[in-house]
Formats: C-alpha cells, sequence, structure tokens
C-alpha cells in the first residue's frame, strides 16, 4: 500500500519552528509519515534528505522574510538533481505581492499566516492524488 | 479580608443566587458549556469575596513596592515615570536602523531596542553561506565593532538605556556596545541597558542557540560576574517568557517555563560563586501580553509574587532589590492576523492596556502589519501612539494597580500562581530546567499547547476574528509594506571585505588566541572578547573561536 | 547504486515488497557489518549514532543509516525526526539516511527491515546502523535484524526495570551507558556491571559515552567492530544470518496467512487455519504465488 511521505524543512537561520511542528503534527494525524530536518537547513542539505527519504512533497516554513531566495535555491538545486517534479509547499510571513513571484518560480502552494490546517491537509492530498494519477497514466 | 459572619451571610446570598442561574439556565442557556482561559483552566461564572476568603493583604499583596510586590515594583508606580516605551527596530544596515532609531527618538519614545539579523544572532558574518539571503533581513547586521559605531552614530549612549534582543552572542554584542560608548567617551558603570541573554529559552523556543547548554550558561554567569563589577547599571539578562509564550505555551506555562529558566541561571550564578544578592539587582524579565485580558492582568501579578518567593524562599535573598521582578513587555505577534490587518490597533491597544494595568516597566507595542512582513514608519508611529493614548489619555496610569481587590482578578493571580508552582515542582523533579530542555519535555508541553490551541481555532471553539469569524470577502491589501532592499547584503559584504583588509590583522590573530586559550582554561571571557572586539575582530570569528572550544548543539525534536 | 536509486528502491521495498524482492533477489550479495541500536525513547540513540556515523567516516568507511519510529495507531501517519540529530551528515556522499514509521509492526522495527537491510548491504556500503522505535519493550526484533545489537542506557529512564523486564538486557552485545558527564550515572553503571556479573555475562562489554565530548564513541566502534569480525572467524555470523533470514520468512508467512485468515469467515480456530491455508495452496497451485 503506497504511503505518502512529506518532508517539512526549516531552511535558513529562522528558529520559530511552531507552524513547522504544528503543521507536521497535523500531516501525521491526516495518515502522512512526516519527515522533520529540524532547524537551520541549507537549501543542498534539503534537497538531499528528500533524495535520500523519497519524499512525496516539500514542504518549507520560512518566517524571517528570505522565502524568495531560498524557495528559489530549494527548486533549482530541485531541477539539477532531477526532482523537480515533487511538489514544494511555502508557509510563513509571506507579503501578498510576494505569492506570485514564489508561483513563479515553481513554488505548488503558498500558505500564509492563520491558514487553517484542514486546508493545508486538504491542498496536500489535492497536489499529491494529482501527481499520482498524472504519474500513472 | 472577611469576619466569618460576613462570609456565611456572603455563602448564603451566593448559594439562592446560583439556585436561581440555575433556574435561569434552563430557559436561557450560556452562549457555552464553559468558559476556559488560555492555560485551560475553567473561569467561574462571577467571583465574590468567598473565592478571595483566604487572601491576607499584607502577606499576599502588600502595598505597592513592598513585599511580595503583587501591586508593584515602585511605590508611585506610572505617577512617579511612566513606563519606558520602547519599540524594538532594526533592519538592513547600521546605517538604515540608524536613522530609524533618530526618528523613533525625535517622535517621543524613551529608549532604544535593537533587533539584529539573524547571521548576527547566530554567529555567523554577513559573508557566511548560511547567512545568503539573511543579512539585514529580520534586524540590523552586526559584523564588527565599525557596524555599531554607526549604528549609534549621534546618539549619546551615556544618556540612552538601550535593549539588545540578543542570546548566544551577547557577549560580543555587550562589548562592543561598550567600547562603541567608551569612544563616545561614557564611562562603563554609567550605561544603563538590557542584553536578552537568555540562552535557556533558545533550546527551547526561538531557536539561535550555538553552543550546549553547559557551555552557554558558562558565558552567561561570565557576563553576569563581569557586569556586577563593572556595569552595574546594567541589565545583564532579561528571562523571556514572550518567546515561549509567542512558541505556543499558555500563560501559565509562560510563567513556569520562564521561572524555570531564571532558577537554573541563578543556581549557576551562585555555583560560580556569585551572591545572588548582588547579581539578582540586574536580572530582568520579558513577558507578552496576549488577548484575555483579565489573565493576563493577574499573569503579571502573580509574576512578581512568584519571583519575589523564589528569591527570598528559595535562594534566601535578603537585598529588598534583588527581590523585585522588573519587567518589559511585548503585545503578543502571534495574535496579530494577515486578515483585516487593521484589527490588529485595537488586539495591540488591550493588551498593551493588560501589560500597564499589570504594571510593566517598558512595553513594546506591534504595528499591525506584521503578520505580513516588517512594519512601516506608519505603522510603527500608531503603535507608539497607542501607549501614549494609553498613558496620557486613558487614565489608567494615574492610579497605582487599580484592580487590586476584584475578586476575580485575585483569585485568578492566585489561581496562575498554584499553577506555576506546579509546574515548577515537576521540573525539579526532573532534575531542573537544563535537564528537562535536554529531555524534550518542555519543548513538548510547549508544543502540545500550540496543537492544541490550533485545533481549537479549527473547530470553532476559539473565535479568530477575521480569520474563522467575521471573514470579509476582499481583503483590502496594506500597502507599503517595508522590503529590505537585497542590495544591502552585498554592500554589507563589501564592507566587511574592507575592514578585513585595513584592520590590523596581526593584532586580531593574536586577540582570538588569547581567547581561545582562556575559553579554554575556563576564564572569564568577558576581557577577552572586549579586546577582539577592540581590534575589529568579526563576530563571526570570535564566534568560531568559541565554537572551536565549546562544540555546538543540535535541537531535540518531537512532537 | 547512487543514493536515488537507493532511496527509490527503499520505497518499492515498503510498498510493493514482492515486486521489489524480484529486482533484489538479482543483485550481487554483500555483507557487512549490521549493527543494530535500541534503548528507551530520551537516551540519545540519534546522537549516539550521530557520533558513531563521524567516526566511522573518519576511518574513510561509508555508512547507512535506517531509522525507525513509531507509527501512529489511530492514523497510521508518522512524525519521523530521527534524522534531525545526524544533519552534519546530510551533505556527505558516504552517508545515507533513511527515516522509515513502523507502519504497524511491533517489535520496534517495520515489515520491511530485512529487505531494506539486505539492499544497503548490496548497495555496498561498509556499515549498516539501525535504529529502533526505542519504545523500551517488545524491542527483541532487533537481534535478528542486526549482527550486533546494542543497548544504549542512560539514567532517569526507569531503564533497569524496563528492560530486565522486556527481555532486551539478554538480547544485546554490547551496552552503552550514555550521558556518562550526568549525575547518576555510576550508579546505572554500577548496576549493570552487577548484573551482568551475576548473569555470567561479559562485564567488557560496557562503554561510558558523553555526548557532549564525544568519549567513549571510538571505544564503542571499536568493540563493534572486533565483535562483527569474530562473529565471521568463528562462523557465527553465517548461523545468525540464518538465524535472520528463518525469522524473516515467519514474519512473511504471519502476513501471508493473516491475509487469507481475514478472508475465512468460521468461528472455529482451527477450521479457520484450514481453510486459510487450503485457500492458499489453492493460489499457489495455479501458480498466482503466495501474495505477501
Amino acid at each position: 500500500m503506497k504511503k505518502y511521505r512529506i518532508l517539512i524543512a526549516k531552511p535558513g537561520l529562522d528558529g520559530h519552528d511552531r507552524g513547522a511542528k504544528v503543521v507536521a503534527h497535523a500531516l501525521r494525524d491526516a495518515g502522512f509519515e512526516v519527515i522533520y530536518t529540524g532547524l537551520r537547513q541549507t537549501p543542498e542539505q534539503i534537497v538531499k534528505t528528500a533524495i535520500q527519504e523519497d519524499v512525496d512533497l516539500i514542504g518549507l516554513s520560512i518566517l524571517s522574510g528570505a522565502h524568495l531566495q531560498l524557495s528559489k535555491k530549494v527548486i533549482e538545486l530541485m531541477k539539477k538533481e532531477g526532482i523537480a517534479s515533487i511538489p514544494v509547499f511555502v508557509g510563513g510571513i509571506i507579503p501578498p505581492d510576494d505569492v506570485p513571484k514564489l508561483l513563479e518560480i515553481g513554488v505548488a502552494r503558498v500558505f500564509g499566516p492563520g491558514t487553517p490546517l484542514s486546508k493545508i491537509v486538504q491542498e496536500v492530498r489535492e497536489v499529491l492524488e494529482g501527481v499520482a494519477s498524472t504519474s500513472e497514466s | 479580608m472577611y469576619d466569618k459572619e460576613q462570609l456565611r451571610r456572603i455563602f448564603d446570598a451566593f448559594e439562592q443566587w446560583q439556585a436561581q442561574v440555575e433556574s435561569d439556565l434552563k430557559k436561557y442557556p450560556e452562549r457555552k458549556e464553559k468558559f476556559v482561559s488560555s492555560s485551560g483552566y475553567e473561569f467561574k461564572r462571577c467571583y465574590t469575596p468567598l473565592d478571595v476568603s483566604e487572601l491576607d493583604y499584607l502577606k499576599d499583596l502588600g502595598m505597592p513596592g513592598d513585599y511580595p510586590y503583587t501591586r508593584g515594583v515602585q511605590r508611585t508606580m506610572y505617577r512617579g515615570r511612566l513606563w519606558t516605551m520602547r519599540q524594538y527596530a532594526g533592519f538592513g544596515t547600521a546605517e538604515e536602523t540608524n536613522k530609524r532609531f533618530k526618528y523613533l527618538l525625535q517622535q517621543g519614545q524613551t529608549g532604544l531596542s535593537v533587533a539584529f539579523d539573524l547571521p548576527t544572532q547566530i554567529g555567523y558574518d554577513s559573508d557566511h553561506p548560511l547567512a545568503e539571503g539573511e543579512v539585514g533581513r529580520v534586524g540590523v547586521a552586526v559584523d564588527s565593532l565599525k557596524d555599531i559605531e554607526t549604528l549609534f552614530d549621534g546618539i549619546p549612549l551615556k544618556d540612552v538605556s538601550t535593549s539588545m534582543t540578543i542570546n548566544s552572542t551577547a557577549v560580543i554584542l555587550l562589548s562592543m556596545y561598550a567600547v562603541t560608548a567608551e569612544k563616545q567617551g561614557a564611562k562603563l558603570e554609567e550605561l544603563r541597558g538590557t542584553i536578552q541573554n537568555d540562552i535557556l529559552k533558545e533550546y527551547i523556543a526561538r531557536g539561535t542557540y550555538i553552543f550546549p547548554p553547559e557551555p552557554s550558561m558558562k558565558i552567561v554567569t561570565d557576563i553576569f560576574e563581569f557586569c556586577a563589577q563593572h556595569m552595574p547599571k546594567w541589565n545583564t539578562i532579561s528571562i523571556s517568557g514572550y518567546h515561549i509564550r509567542e512558541a505556543g505555551a499558555n500563560a501559565v506555562q509562560e510563567l513556569a517555563f520562564t521561572f524555570a529558566d531564571a532558577v537554573a541561571y541563578v543556581e549557576a550564578a551562585i555555583k560560580a560563586g556569585l551572591d545572588p544578592n548582588v547579581f539578582g539587582r540586574q536580572l530582568s524579565f520579558f513577558f507578552a501580553a496576549h488577548n484575555n485580558f483579565l489573565e493576563e492582568i493577574a499573569k503579571f501579578r502573580a509574576a512578581r509574587r512568584i519571583w519575589a518567593k523564589i528569591m527570598k524562599e528559595r535562594f534566601k535573598v535578603t537585598n529588598q532589590e534583588a527581590l523585585r521582578l522588573r519587567f518589559h513587555t511585548q503585545t503578543g505577534g502571534s495574535t496579530l492576523t494577515a486578515q483585516q490587518p487593521l484589527n490588529n490597533i485595537v488586539r495591540v491597544a488591550i493588551q498593551a492596556l493588560a501589560a500597564v494595568l499589570g504594571g510593566t516597566q517598558s512595553l513594546h507595542t506591534n504595528s499591525f502589519d506584521e503578520a505580513l512582513g516588517l512594519p512601516t514608519e506608519q505603522s510603527v508611529q500608531v503603535a507608539l501612539r497607542t501607549q501614549q493614548i494609553i498613558a496620557y489619555e486613558s487614565g489608567v496610569a494615574d492610579i497605582v494597580d487599580p484592580l487590586a481587590g476584584s475578586f476575580a482578578l485575585e483569585a485568578l493571580t492566585n489561581q496562575i500562581e498554584e499553577k506555576v508552582w506546579e509546574y515548577l515542582q515537576k521540573i525539579d523533579s526532573l532534575g531542573g530546567m537544563v535537564r528537562a530542555i535536554e529531555l524534550g519535555y518542555v519543548q513538548k508541553e510547549i508544543h502540545k499547547s500550540a496543537y492544541e490551541q490550533q485545533l481549537a481555532i479549527e473547530k470553532g471553539e476559539q473565535i479568530v476574528v477575521g480569520v474563522n469569524a467575521f471573514q470579509t470577502k476582499e481583503e483590502r491589501p496594506v500597502e507599503n509594506i517595508l522590503k529590505v532592499d537585497p542590495a544591502l547584503e552585498e554592500k554589507q559584504k563589501q564592507a566587511l571585505r574592507q575592514l578585513r583588509e585595513q584592520r590590523d590583522n596581526r593584532a586580531v590573530a593574536n586577540a582570538l588566541k588569547e581567547l581561545k586559550q582562556a575559553a579554554k582554561e575556563g576564564k572569564n571571557i568577558v576581557p577577552y572578547v572586549f579586546e577582539a572586539v577592540k581590534c575589529y575582530a568579526t563576530l563571526g570569528e570570535i564566534s568560531d573561536v568559541l565554537r572551536e572550544v565549546y562544540g555546538e548543539y543540535t535541537e531535540s525534536t518531537s512532537i | 547504486m547512487n543514493h536515488k536509486q537507493i532511496a527509490k528502491f527503499i520505497t518499492l521495498i515498503e510498498n510493493e515488497p514482492e515486486r521489489a524482492r524480484q529486482v533484489l533477489k538479482d543483485l550481487p550479495r554483500k555483507t557487512c557489518p549490521v549493527i543494530g541500536f535500541t534503548g528507551s525513547p530520551g537516551v540519545g540513540k540519534s546522537t549516539l549514532i550521530d557520533q558513531v556515523i563521524a567516526r566511522l567516516r573518519s576511518m574513510n568507511k561509508t555508512v547507512a543509516v535506517v531509522a525507525v519510529d513509531p507509527s501512529s495507531p489511530f492514523s497510521q501517519g508518522a512524525f519521523l525526526g530521527d534524522r534531525v540529530r545526524m544533519k552534519k551528515h546530510f551533505l556527505d556522499e558516504g552517508v545515507f539516511i533513511r527515516s522509515m514509521a513502523s507502519r504497524g509492526a511491533l517489535g520496534g522495527l517495520n515489515e520491511s527491515i530485512y529487505d531494506v537491510v539486505e539492499l544497503l548491504e548490496a548497495a555496498g556500503f561498509d556499515y549498516v546502523l539501525v535504529e529502533t522505535v526505542g519504545v523500551g519493550q517488545a524491542e527483541v526484533e532487533v537481534r535478528y535484524v542486526a549482527d550486533v545489537v546494542v543497548l544504549v542506557l542512560s539514567p532517569g529512564f526507569g531503564d533497569e526495570m524496563q528492560l530486565l523486564k522486556a527481555g532486551v538486557m539478554e538480547i544485546a552485545d554490547i551496552y552503552v551507558v550514555n550521558k556518562s558527564d550526568l549525575a547518576g550515572n555510576d550508579s546505572l553503571y554500577d548496576q549493570l556491571i552487577g548484573f551482568l556479573t551475576f548473569a555470567g555475562r561479559d562485564v567488557s562489554s560496557v562503554v561510558k559515552t558523553s555526548a557532549l565530548n564525544g568519549s567513549g564513541v571510538e571505544e564503542l566502534v571499536d568493540k563493534m567492530t572486533t565483535l562483527w569480525k569474530t562473529l565471521v572467524e568463528t562462523g557465527r555470523l553465517k548461523q545468525l544470518r540464518r538465524e535472520r533470514s528463518r525469522h524473516h520468512a515467519e514474519t512473511l508467512a504471519r502476513r501471508t496467512l493473516q491475509k487469507y485468515l481475514s478472508l475465512v469467515d468460521s468461528e472455529d480456530p482451527y477450521k479457520a487455519v484450514e481453510s486459510a491455508l487450503r485457500s492458499m495452496c489453492e493460489r499457489l497451485k495455479n501458480g498466482q504465488g503466495g501474495g505477501t
């Protein structure tokens, strides 16, 4: 039976992990296997972890304002390593006009403060099932 | 406070009233079955003298300025001097932040509070690979003494009090500040201000640790010792519940874990041979003010009483000044919503009012746009004005501890105190706070609260206006969100390169060598950091030396 | 095999073990030390493994780690956080770390662990380290998976009682008293020596380590390696490996039979087994495989 594996990562130096852990907890309670990287991960480390853990989705939590640079770097490295098909979600303090920029970089979903957990879980399911059905066809 | 006969009569009246309420409830049920505080205990329908019948005024409250300081740490409180209005600020380069500081002082702010960027907080220079994208982002970038000189250019350090939110690299920033002040002609003993220097909460809530707990505690006590001798007016630590609360703790946990941290610091300092009667005067605290107005006021009052008891009973402190809990308050960042952000102005006002009614010594009010990004000059101004309105228009600053004696408030104060003692006992039984952190106990407790809170919001048990109720269809975007210019990073790096070329590199190497030796031998490292800073050794270079000697910490993670 | 291929292969093993077996059986068989780490949560297993990795890397050995965390019995989801402790090694091409959820398996590991270990050996790693869930009980499965079992202890976890009860003390080859800089550890150490003496076991199998300064790790790695070499030289390893595949087979048999049992509708347990076996045989005769 297929079990989806999700990587929750905290890139950069930001030490606020409340959101990352709450989301990880919710995803676990929704039946996913969640791999948590801990704090202060470089994009290189996150991509290596994604490869070794063979995850189906990556969630980045960034509250320091460095979301554009960090997301871009993660996605570039994913392309280089040939794992760009893994969807990337970003959550954190994201100014509204940065959202389109993140989507353009290749981020699949962006979640700002106050996003209900149920919405995150639902979108994770949607995206994963979408990915699964396209890869099977 | 009541005699037996009075209490009996009140009891009868209460019983009667209760019976009437019960019958009313059949027809008109209350809005909720239970009304619960943020800390999970139930609020009663109505409080009466019966709830505070055990209260002994002189023992439990005392006069303002008297033990156990429930009513405040000064006799006249805000009638004498208002709290310090201190807005946390800093972004980009030292030059820009210097401009913001001057603006704030000119707007009537009475103290400075410096935010540093993450590389500075974690001991990396701006050109370190891990610093990429983070330079000047959440605070000002500091690489060397040069940046601090620029940061306070034209601001006389002997006259202002400065608070610096800095922890694992506190010893470096303190040294830079002191050296800059001396260069301005100020004397060390007249400098006033605070370094956060609260490393334990970094492991459980804020994440800017570098070294493992043990050497970190050594640095903290080194600073205590140095300041007790040379900088007596400086607050050597700001033991912070704020970040613990923001990480998801409730009001009781905020106090409990803060005091557990505090106990660990005091014990470490005593073990290092310091006298709590002396260094105890230089301990300060930092709490959050959240939305539950009455519970928050009760929390601040309980905090003073608990700390006074800890110092007096546990550590046998006799010096009155070392029994007084002095604290800074910041309104709760995590209560701000990205939805309908102007509503945040109201939240901040309520929280700030709670802090003032709770007797804070200084206050930071958040700006309404902070769930979206860094605050703008306009939003910072509204935040500061909120404090000024409370201070000058509301009248609450004109009576000392005006809510004392409220049945509800005194009962809540007692209840919070009781629950905090329970936690402190639990932590003692685990072998103290450092051990409890290593075991992941505290982190788990905080995470549990955070998750429960989030689930309560999901289920609609807890209403957040504009988020899970009263939403508007179209969100009006806030304009002018402050963006840090990405070019700043390059500029900062270039200045750093230049510095490395121009300074006396032999002197730097020598100072670092001596620092390393001192750290290895377990000497007080503060004077050695001073010397390294003076010859423009960078923050990253100094941190690297200490990393080599002390090692690095990896967090414990579980949910 | 590169890391990506290994990782994909593990996923296949976890999700479609039969298909994975078809590929796995054709890989060249290799053997390396498989070291199991068990002990209660919080004793510092992951941190210790992190240090063992560092030591092995300094000896130029490649290392694969499988860290198992429990699945939630309610949601079947899992929070896998062990690798946080090993982040120093994330960029090291000589280190492969994989987190696994126990997925309902008892015994502190995941049922796929046998195939995963076989794969990692075949992939040519010099060492395979396996970290169990660490619930403090029913951790005996690791005995069959690993060649050498390291039991990690630390004071203040009620370890003594827990482990004695669960029989984990008996299955360990090396005992680590971790966090030896903590107060209370001498007492734990003394009790352990006492226990081993009266159990007639070798007290030199005890190592004191400190996560703080990394002391004792070198000694632990030496002990692990020497012990493994002895297993090879005495031919005991072959026997252990036979036991491993026997146990693996038992696991598979149990799972297969359970599947057929679930389809049987009979209240008589004896009859139920009989008809489950019968339908299994039927299916095998038709050449459709046992279907694990």
